[in-house]
């Protein structure tokens, strides 16, 4: 006689990936839209693109209940800091934030894998990358979610500056123009879609920069 | 109102059924700087005088915007109106989180109003001294409230407290019923002659006064000092004599010329009934 095991979990997986790629003056935030649950889909039109502030958006995949739990957390923590500071906050500070939020959820944490990108102070691109728990960097590219095995190799080869020991450090920020990161993106997804079961459908493009924010889309395999 | 045994506690009755530390609190309304509101069907529009403790210092902040849809006006104990402000401002946070959609109004100023009263019946507390006109939207059109320390709050076409608010008052008084047909920028001009009429023949200019509009596709916001001062510069009322009701600038239509019956006799004092909130 065996011991019962737990059989209910908290959580669940909805799949889908997520990248966010830094440039000199903006940010491309992606992801796709499938929502999923086991091997069934459950919807193929659902953003997991967030924007937090005028210079800050957030892309979170993993259990999509806890991610919109997190995305309403932060849009309150904003709206309140408007109150204060009669400001916007900016994107190291929403980033900071986004880390506190997660961290007090330590002992039964957000099932969400985020990246936050936008402009900083100077108004270079940034983006910042993060685990379940809180603990972040910030970063010249990103990838997260059930297709970032296959991404973060090829984007370590496009992107990645020479070797992080290297002193002093360089700046993370890719030379590319916007239309090229764009481009980048596509490819990154178009490849991921055909050997991740979970990500596909639709590609969900942000391009943050001086002017503003717009989206994109991009069709993708159904698969 | 004079000192007398009953007046030391909040929890405290007179025999003529007063409670004499709500009173005191309603004064101190009284005494802070003038606060306007008017509304119309789609807008309302708050408005302040801009008063500084000295030629020193910057003047106090009395509109403050509580979300895209609610702004709320204070005269009296500026301190108190921050963190009543503060409180509404969560208020409007967390129903906003639970429901994704915003607070109606009239929500907002019952809570207000009942957290008022906690402190009239609470031996260790005391009374907010400040008087709040919120002014906000909602889906059954534009609200203008005003709450009071004692935790009484009424709706007002158009209200003015704080001091010298009465000259206001006589002003709006006589022309309030079209403000609810009022275009946007009539009810900016009629809150603009209101608060010159506190001013009592000083000179109104944008440095002088605070101006906050809300209204169906416009969040709440305060005007800033270039607008106020074009505006004011274009109705021409900057220390004008008390204008006849058509003289500078194009009036709204049907327009009541009849400015006779103003109500301007004080509320005489009576010590043996306790004086409406107004």
């Amino acid at each position: 006689m065996t011991k019962q095991q737990a059989n209910w979990s908290p959580y669940d997986n909805n799949g889908g990936t997520c990248v966010a790629i830094a440039g000199a003056d903006y940010c491309v935030i992606a992801a796709d839209t499938r929502m999923s649950s086991g091997y069934n889909i459950l919807t193929r039109d659902y953003s997991k693109i967030i924007q937090l502030a005028d210079k800050s958006v957030m892309a979170s995949s993993g259990f999509q209940a806890d991610v919109r739990a997190l995305q309403k957390v932060l849009a309150s923590r904003h709206l309140l800091y408007q109150h204060q500071h009669n400001k916007q906050m900016s994107c190291p500070a929403m980033a900071q934030l986004l880390s506190n939020t997660l961290y007090y959820k330590r002992f039964f944490p957000y099932y969400a894998f985020n990246v936050l990108g936008g402009l900083d102070n100077e108004g270079k691109g940034c983006v910042f990358t993060y685990d379940a728990v809180g603990s972040y960097e910030r970063v010249g590219y990103s990838s997260q979610g059930s297709g970032s095995t296959l991404i973060t190799p090829f984007l370590d080869n496009q992107l990645k500056s020479p070797s992080p020991l290297l002193l002093p450090a360089k700046d993370a920020v890719t030379p590319l123009s916007e239309a090229e990161a764009i481009d980048l993106v596509k490819t990154c997804f178009a490849s991921a879609t055909e050997r991740d079961i979970y990500t596909g459908d639709k590609l969900e493009i942000v391009v943050l920069n001086a002017s503003g924010l717009r989206s994109e889309y991009m069709e993708l395999r159904k698969d | 109102m004079f000192r007398n045994q009953y007046d030391t506690d909040v929890t405290t009755w007179s025999p003529a059924g007063r409670l004499f530390q709500v009173e005191y609190a309603m004064e101190a309304v009284k005494q802070g700087s003038a606060a306007i509101g008017l509304r119309s069907k789609n807008h309302v529009v708050l408005a302040c005088v801009n008063k500084s403790s000295s030629e020193l210092s910057s003047h106090q902040k009395k509109i403050f915007k509580v979300d895209d849809h609610i702004g709320v006006a204070i005269s009296g104990l500026t301190a108190d109106g921050r963190v009543l402000s503060r409180h509404m401002r969560n208020e409007c946070i967390n129903y906003f989180y639970s429901y994704e959609s915003q607070l109606p109004v009239g929500r907002l100023v019952v809570q207000l109003a009942d957290k008022a009263q906690v402190c009239t019946q609470r031996s260790w507390k005391r009374p907010y001294g400040v008087g709040l006109l919120v002014g906000g939207l909602d889906e059954s059109g534009a609200h203008l409230y005003y709450n009071c320390p004692s935790g009484n709050y009424f709706e007002y076409q158009a209200f003015a407290i704080g001091s010298r608010s009465q000259a206001a008052k006589t002003y709006l008084e006589r022309r309030f019923e079209n403000f609810m047909a009022s275009s946007r920028e009539n009810l900016i001009k009629d809150a603009l002659f209101a608060l010159r009429e506190t001013l009592q023949g000083e000179k109104l200019t944008s440095s002088s006064c605070t101006i906050a509009v809300v209204g169906v596709g416009e969040a709440f916001h305060v005007l800033d000092q270039e607008t106020v001062q074009a505006l004011i510069n274009e109705f021409e009322i900057a220390g004008e004599e008390a204008p006849a009701d058509d003289a500078a600038a194009p009036d709204q239509a049907g327009d009541s010329e009849s400015g006779a019956t103003a109500a301007d006799q004080a509320t005489p004092f009576d010590p043996d009934v306790a004086p409406m909130d107004m």
